[in-house]
């Protein structure tokens, strides 16, 4: 016999990320799922992030990767909590290992929350964590072509911060195209051009996250 | 490399509804995958074979459905397949495009016995 199913095969997902959702509201809590591929500049940013927001907002961050817990380390010099994810392999976080991430962090104690998720531009696009923006690092040296290779992931992106603009000069890289490209897919994304090394941009991704805290 | 946890996710989901129906066996499984969600068939089956193994649903056959991105222009309104690197609207070549296909991942149906 057939059966009609008509069911997203994430929908399990996608139920615990709701949770996840519920669980962060309840505290207060504002979270940013933070992708890109690896070296783009996540663990920059959040530093970068930390350092800047200190006194103004109260952060924690988790910390997935497939493994080690080298990001983590250098983020808890910051003074701020971190849970680390060790995936083992799987090449994304998924709503399940935040959630056990969850019971680890304070969040009663933060009022930012960010998650940075395993350095890939494929697989985390598809799992919902229970985030409450997903952002997106893309960097100048990855190449202008990376919208049109991970669709998705610049498709779903609610801001695309481009990073390492300080190499624009020595860079084959029209930031204006690519800024038109990504806008082209993705009519509500906000978009920053940064450096993490020279602070370039800083400021405005710090006043659109403070500004989404804010609103929450 | 995601189609691991999507291909455990499909087989939970697969086995939760036959447990509903009280099935013995599941034959096939019909699948709808959208271009744009990078999901291989071919890995999918590698996986399925694997993780299927003890269950009611080994052996099953998978058949898959590939829906292509399609676009619709925010400006004309016409609507249009996705070509690799170019999204720009064959028809009045804006560049401004809304998704309408290609996001699908789900079990349409699936045969039991």
């Amino acid at each position: 016999m057939e059966i009609k199913v008509l069911k997203d095969i994430l929908s399990a997902n996608n139920q615990i990320a709701e949770r996840n959702r519920q669980l962060l509201d309840s505290n207060n809590v504002f979270a940013v799922n933070l992708m890109s591929s690896p070296g783009a500049g996540k663990t920059s940013l959040i530093l970068e992030t930390i350092k800047r927001l200190k006194g103004k907002t109260r952060i924690g961050v988790v910390e997935g990767d497939i493994r080690s817990s080298l990001d983590a380390e250098m983020i808890s010099k910051e003074g701020v909590s971190v849970v680390q994810i060790n995936t083992g392999g799987e090449c994304h976080l998924d709503a399940n290992m935040t959630y056990s991430a969850l019971g680890n962090v304070p969040l009663q104690d933060i009022e930012l929350l960010l998650i940075e998720n395993v350095g890939n531009l494929v697989c985390p696009a598809e799992f919902a964590i229970g985030e409450h923006k997903k952002v997106l690092i893309s960097s100048i040296p990855e190449g202008g072509d990376k919208p049109f290779k991970y669709p998705l992931m610049f498709h779903i992106a609610d801001a695309v911060l481009i990073n390492k603009i300080d190499l624009l000069p020595y860079l084959k890289f029209d930031t204006e195209a690519f800024s038109q490209a990504i806008r082209g897919m993705n009519e509500r994304v906000e978009i920053f051009q940064i450096s993490c090394t020279t602070g370039e941009g800083i400021q405005e991704w710090l006043s659109w996250l403070l500004t989404q805290i804010d609103r929450r | 490399m995601h189609e691991l946890a999507i291909t455990q996710s499909m087989l939970d989901l697969v086995l939760e509804q036959a447990e509903k129906v009280g099935a013995k066996e599941v034959g096939k499984i019909n699948l709808v995958i959208g271009e744009m969600t990078g999901v291989v068939d071919e890995c999918v089956k590698f996986y399925f074979d694997f993780l299927s193994k003890g269950t009611i649903a080994e052996g099953a056959t998978l058949s898959f459905k590939m829906v292509p991105t399609m676009a619709q222009c925010r400006d004309c309104h016409k609507s249009f397949e996705l070509k690799e690197f170019d999204w720009t609207c064959p028809y009045c070549q804006g560049y401004g495009i809304k998704i309408i296909a290609g996001q699908e991942l789900f079990v349409e149906s699936m045969e039991v016995e």
